[in-house]
């Protein structure tokens, strides 16, 4: 029996009164590829930021590759996660962000290689190297020497997917990496995802607002609403046959601001 | 002409007393302002309140007074400096006060989503400040700092309070003997212009190096 690579335990987040998840336990297995969905404000995002450790967490437990991720064991007792735990425990996980958040005094080959060969020792031949498959994967390998100022924001993004798997993190979460970009930029990342998304094994969470991809993307999607998993089920459960009223309403309002589903 | 020639070296031996003071102070400065700008907004609190002591205790008093102090009254505790070690220590402190507030404006002014990026691609607390805030925070400090700079090249006036030669003392001393003020002042006014410039014009090509290829992020 495989353990969940993911175990959210009744996890609780306010932000001052105002409650963000309240109570959300659900698992991730490892490989598989989850879409969160839901109305703006039902604590998908805050999710993946607890997740990568940018946000703290009010209650509740979180495993991540068997470990506890805010908490440790100190002579017996259970206590709040220090930095080295923090840091060590960041290791298994990266995160694209919807607004790219490069390095912008850096060029793009930089933005890659930084991070492992300042978290992992790397050196630069081989942190470029490797860097160099990522930019051809991503089809950006000819910009390598491109500050990211002088780049589209689809490009930045797919740069950005490259920085990221840099440090082969067993879990990615995609936070609305296409909501930033302009239509005809969608595709091109859309594209990059799905490739990663049939190559690797990695584990990964997507939050979007792109019905279609998450559709085809997902091997399971969660809708919330209200800081909690009002339904979940396999993508055509969800997309086709929600069972949930306000998943249908959901859903009927994204098609009726010209979403495809 | 030989007896003009005579003062004129008198206000530059000056000026170079000006000049060092200048640049020894504004060293002093630099690194205080990092000291007490990122104390400022340092995660242990005992840091932050030393560090807001410094800068209001040096940014509400003036510089005539700490220099007084730093050179007449710290003897009574077993300090004494050199008049030019007190003038710079006086300089250094108080300009490098208002630098720390110009250090953690700029550190603050540099978008959070860099520092979750640097959280996300796990680096730690030094390595984000080093490798990705400074970086980008620092060209937003360099319009000040020169501004600051030479703020201090012209606080340096005030050391000859303490017995220091420089630029405007020497043209004081000029005036006295010659009964001129035309031309020691003249001369100073000029003296000054030369140095501020030399300061923007080093700050601006500073600024133009740090910020190459960041056109229109900003």
């Amino acid at each position: 029996m495989v353990e969940p690579i993911i175990q959210i335990d009744k996890l609780d987040k306010s932000f001052g009164p105002l409650k963000v998840l309240d109570g959300l336990s659900f698992d991730v297995m490892p490989g598989e590829k989850l879409a969160l969905i839901g109305p703006s404000g039902s604590g998908k995002t805050t999710i993946l930021r607890i997740l990568m450790t940018l946000e703290t967490i009010t209650a509740g437990h979180i495993k991540v590759c068997g470990e506890q991720l805010y908490h440790m064991q100190r002579s017996g007792h259970e206590v709040p996660a220090d930095e080295p735990h923090l840091h060590k425990m960041r290791s298994h996980i990266g995160m694209v962000f919807q607004h790219f958040n490069l390095f912008p005094h850096k060029c793009v080959l930089d933005n890659i290689t930084l991070a492992p060969m300042l978290t992992k020792g790397e050196v630069r031949a081989k942190a470029e190297q490797r860097a160099m498959e990522l930019l051809e994967m991503v089809g950006l390998a000819d910009k390598a020497k491109a500050m990211p100022a002088q780049l589209s924001g689809g490009q930045k993004q797919r740069v950005a997917i490259a920085r990221a798997l840099a440090l082969k993190p067993r879990i990615m979460l995609f936070d609305e990496v296409t909501s930033a970009l302009d239509p005809e930029l969608v595709e091109e990342v859309l594209l990059v995802m799905k490739r990663l998304a049939a190559e690797t094994d990695m584990t990964m969470l997507l939050v979007t607002h792109e019905m279609g991809f998450a559709h085809e993307f997902a091997d399971r999607v969660l809708f919330f609403d209200k800081g909690r998993i009002v339904e979940q089920g396999s993508p055509d459960k969800i997309f086709r046959h929600p069972s949930h009223e306000r998943t249908q309403s959901f859903l009927r309002k994204i098609i009726a601001a010209g979403h495809r589903v | 002409m030989t007896e003009w020639y005579g003062y004129l070296k008198m206000i530059l031996d000056g000026a170079a007393v000006t000049a060092e003071l200048t640049i020894m102070g504004s060293a002093l400065a630099l690194l205080m302002a990092f000291v007490a700008g990122l104390g400022r907004i340092a995660p242990w609190s005992p840091v932050r309140w030393l560090s807001s002591i410094y800068i209001e205790f040096f940014r509400g008093t003036s510089i005539f007074v700490q220099l007084f102090w730093v050179y007449f009254v710290l003897p009574f505790a077993g300090i004494t400096l050199s008049p030019l070690l007190a003038g710079v220590l006086a300089l250094g402190l108080n300009v490098g006060a208002y630098g720390a507030e110009v250090v953690r404006g700029a550190i603050l002014a540099v978008p959070r989503d860099q520092s979750e990026a640097s959280v996300a691609l796990n680096f730690t607390r030094f390595q984000r400040m080093w490798y990705v805030i400074l970086p980008q925070a620092v060209p937003l400090m360099l319009p000040t700092f020169g501004n600051n700079a030479i703020e201090l090249l012209k606080a340096t006036a005030v050391v000859s309070l303490i017995s220091l030669t420089d630029m405007t003392f020497q043209a004081q001393v000029v005036r006295s003997q010659t009964g001129s003020t035309l031309f020691p002042f003249i001369t100073i006014l000029i003296l000054y212009f030369i140095m501020a410039l030399a300061i923007s014009a080093s700050v601006r090509g500073l600024e133009r190096r740090m910020t190459r290829g960041l056109d229109g992020v900003r």
